[in-house]
C-alpha cells in the first residue's frame, strides 16, 4: 500500500518566541526550524510500515516557500521514498492545506494518509480531520497505536478519558500523537542518498484551487505576564503563604 | 454594539462516562459572554444512544430555546463520519455552532467545517465581539486575534478561560429529532475508560502534577496522597507520561489538557513552555524543585527549592 505523509516546517519546538512589538507577526527570523514533531512521528510511522511490509511506497509532501525542501530531504533521509513540495509564498488555513492535500490524494490515491495531530506554531489541530471529510474518508485521530489489519486500520486514539480502538476502512486518514513513536534519526550514508531521491516542485497556483483565507488576524498579542513570584525557605511557610496569603486552603 | 435580527446559535452537548460533561457548562459560559455583543437564540443538541438523561440535564440550562434530542443507534460512540454530514447540514441553519475545545470536539468540528467549507475558530479564549475571538498559537507564547465574516462561525472553546453557568430547573423544551444515518466507514472496538476516583482535570479546583523528577510510577502514590488531602486532580508533565508513571489522559499541556484551577502545585517538573501552556492561567502556582534554576519558578507565584521526597509528605502532614 502507498501511504501520503504531510510534513510542516515550524520553529523548532526548543526556540522560544515572541510575538513583535507591533503584533504583526512573530519574531522568528534566524529561528532555527525543523519538521513538526508531530509530523516526525507521522513519518516514522510510515517508514515502520513500509519496515514490515505493509506499505510499499512512502510520499511526503509539504506545502510551503522553498525551504520545507529541507524537511522534505530530511523525510527522504529518514525513509521516504519521493517527495512533493507544493510552492507557495502564502500562510495558507488548515482548510487550504486540506483542499491542497485533497488534490494530491486524488492524484496519488495512497490508502492510507498520515498527518501529525497538531502543528506547533499555529496550533489548530484540524488539517487531518478537514481532509478527511474532503476525501469522504474514515478518521483516527491523536493515535497512539496503529495495525493494519486486512482491509482496516485499527487505531488506539488518545482522549481526555482514556484510549479508544477504532477500526477504520480503508482508504483512511491517520493523525499521529506523541506516544505512537519514537522517531530514530537519520544516518550520514542515508543523508547522502536522499539527495538522489524524486522531489518535485510543484506551484500551488496550478492546481487551480481557491484558498482565500477566511479569518482575518488582526493582532498577535503577548499573553498576560504573571507578576514575579517569592521564593519559599520551608514548607511551613509555604502552608502559611497559601492560607494567609492566597487564601486558597 | 449588539445586533438582533434571528441571531441563533447551536451548542454540541457532549457526553462522558457520567453522562452530561460538565464542559457543557464552560461552553455555555462562553454563549453568555458571546451574548454580551448580540442577543441569541440558543438551541442545544444532543446526539447519541440512550441520551434521554442528558438532554434532561441540557433543558436545566438557563437561557435555552430548546433542547433537540436525537436518540438512535447510529449515535452510540459519535463516530465524527457519521456525526458530520449531518451536523453540517444542521448548523447551516444557525449563526454559531459551538462545542468545547475537548479531543472530542477537536476530533469533530473540524470535519463539520470542512464539508461546510468553513475555516472554524478553534481554542477560543476571549470573545471580544460578536465576531472577534482570541486563539492562543505557538504553545500560548502569543494570543491571535481573529475576525470571522463567514455566515456560520464554528468556535471551539477552552473551558478554561470560562466561567461555568448554574443548571437551574428543567425548562427548555426537549424536542426529539430523527438520528444521523450511519456512515459505517469505522468500527468501536474498545474504550479504555479511566477510574473517575478523583475529580475531574479539566474542572477541578485544586490540581497537584507531578513530572520526571518522580523518578517512578510508585512515587505518583505521594502526589494522590497530597491530592487526596486538598480534594485535588492530578496531572502529569509529558515527560511522566511517556515514561509511564502516569497514564496519557494525565498530560497538562500544549498537546495535553489545559487547566486553570485555583491553585496548580508542581512539582518535579521543569516547567518547559509546551507545559507552562497547559496550566499558565491557573491563578496561584507553586513551585517545588530540587534545581533553584528551574524556569517553573519564573511561573509560579510560591517557589520552594527541595527535594520533593523531602517537603511532599511534610506538605500532606502539615495539610
Ligand atoms: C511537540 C511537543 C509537545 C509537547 N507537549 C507537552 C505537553 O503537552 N505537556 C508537557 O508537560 N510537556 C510537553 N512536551 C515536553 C516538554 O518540552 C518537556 O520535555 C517536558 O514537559 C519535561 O517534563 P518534566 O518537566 O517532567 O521533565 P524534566 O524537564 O526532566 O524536569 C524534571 C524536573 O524535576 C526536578 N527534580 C528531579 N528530581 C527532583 C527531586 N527529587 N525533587 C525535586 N525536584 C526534582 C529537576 O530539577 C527537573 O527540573 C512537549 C514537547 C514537544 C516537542
Ligand atoms: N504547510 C503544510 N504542509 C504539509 N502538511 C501540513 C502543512 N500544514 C499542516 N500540515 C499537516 O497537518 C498537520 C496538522 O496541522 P494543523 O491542523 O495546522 O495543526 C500537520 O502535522 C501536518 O501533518
Amino acid at each position: 500500500m502507498k501511504i501520503l505523509v504531510a510534513i510542516k516546517r515550524v520553529v523548532d519546538p526548543g526556540v522560544r518566541v515572541r510575538p513583535l512589538t507591533d503584533g504583526s507577526g512573530m519574531d522568528i527570523t534566524n529561528a532555527k526550524m525543523s519538521m513538526n514533531p508531530f509530523c516526525e512521528i507521522a513519518v516514522e510511522a510510515a517508514i515502520r510500515l513500509k519496515e514490515q511490509q505493509v506499505a510499499t511506497e512512502i510520499v511526503v509532501v509539504s506545502i510551503g516557500t522553498q525551504a520545507v525542501q529541507e524537511q522534505l530531504r530530511s523525510a527522504l533521509a529518514l525513509g521516504a521514498d519521493r517527495a512533493l513540495h507544493i510552492s507557495t509564498d502564502s500562510p495558507l488555513e488548515p482548510l487550504a492545506i486540506a483542499k491542497v492535500l485533497h488534490v494530491l490524494v486524488q492524484q496519488e490515491q495512497p490508502q492510507l494518509v498520515l498527518l501529525g495531530k497538531q502543528s506547533i506554531d499555529g496550533d489548530h489541530n484540524q488539517t487531518g480531520q478537514m481532509l478527511a471529510a474532503l476525501c469522504g474518508f474514515p478518521q483516527g485521530t491523536f493515535a497512539s497505536r496503529i495495525e493494519c489489519k486486512g482491509d482496516e486500520v485499527w487505531v488506539t486514539r488518545e482522549l481526555d478519558g482514556g484510549l479508544q480502538t477504532l477500526a477504520l476502512r480503508l482508504p483512511a486518514v491517520i493523525t499521529t500523537d506523541l506516544r505512537l513513536n519514537q522517531p530514530r534519526y537519520p544516518t550520514m550514508p542515508n543523508i547522502m542518498k536522499a539527495r538522489q531521491k524524486p522531489l518535485a516542485v510543484i506551484p500551488l497556483a496550478d492546481l487551480g484551487l481557491d484558498l482565500q483565507p477566511r479569518l482575518q488576524t488582526l493582532a498577535l498579542e503577548a499573553p498576560k505576564l504573571r507578576q514575579q513570584g517569592v521564593m519559599l525557605s520551608s514548607v511551613a511557610e509555604l502552608v502559611d503563604k497559601l492560607r494567609q496569603e492566597a487564601k486558597v486552603l | 454594539m449588539r445586533s438582533s435580527n434571528n441571531v441563533s446559535a447551536l451548542v454540541l452537548v457532549e457526553q462522558d462516562t457520567s453522562g452530561f460533561s460538565l464542559i457543557n457548562l464552560k461552553v455555555m459560559g462562553a454563549i453568555e459572554r458571546l451574548r454580551h455583543f448580540v442577543d441569541l437564540e440558543v438551541d442545544l443538541l444532543v446526539v447519541g444512544k440512550d441520551c434521554a438523561a442528558v438532554a434532561g440535564m441540557a433543558a436545566r440550562i438557563p437561557g435555552v430555546r430548546q433542547v433537540l434530542l436525537a436518540d438512535g443507534e447510529s449515535g452510540e460512540h459519535q463516530l465524527p463520519e457519521t456525526l458530520a454530514p449531518w451536523l453540517a447540514e444542521l448548523s447551516g441553519g444557525y449563526t454559531y455552532f459551538c462545542v468545547g475545545a475537548t479531543t472530542f470536539g477537536k476530533n469533530l468540528l473540524p470535519r463539520v467545517a470542512a464539508l461546510m467549507d468553513i475555516q472554524p475558530v478553534t481554542d477560543v479564549v476571549a470573545i471580544h465581539s460578536d465576531c472577534e475571538f482570541s486563539r492562543p498559537i505557538y504553545a500560548g507564547s502569543a494570543l491571535a486575534r481573529v475576525r470571522t465574516g463567514q455566515l456560520t462561525k464554528l468556535l471551539s472553546v477552552r473551558a478554561s478561560a470560562f466561567a461555568d453557568v448554574t443548571l437551574g430547573e428543567s425548562s427548555a423544551a426537549i424536542v426529539p429529532m430523527t438520528p444521523p444515518p450511519a456512515q459505517n466507514m469505522s468500527r468501536f472496538i474498545e474504550q479504555q475508560q479511566v477510574q473517575a476516583e478523583r475529580p475531574e482535570l479539566a474542572s477541578a479546583r485544586v490540581v497537584v502534577s507531578g513530572g520526571r523528577g518522580l523518578q517512578a510510577g510508585e512515587n505518583f502514590q505521594l502526589l494522590y496522597r497530597l491530592a487526596d488531602k486538598l480534594g485535588a486532580a492530578v496531572g502529569a508533565s509529558r515527560a511522566a507520561v511517556d515514561a509511564g508513571f502516569a497514564p496519557n489522559d494525565m498530560q497538562v499541556g500544549q498537546t495535553g489538557k489545559v487547566v486553570a484551577p485555583e491553585l496548580y502545585i508542581a512539582i518535579g517538573l521543569s516547567g518547559a513552555v509546551q507545559h507552562l501552556a497547559g496550566m499558565r492561567d491557573s491563578r496561584v502556582v507553586v513551585a517545588i524543585n530540587k534545581d533553584p534554576d528551574a524556569p517553573i519558578f519564573q511561573a509560579a507565584d510560591y517557589g520552594l527549592v527541595a527535594d520533593l521526597f523531602d517537603a511532599v509528605p511534610e506538605l500532606i502532614a502539615l495539610l
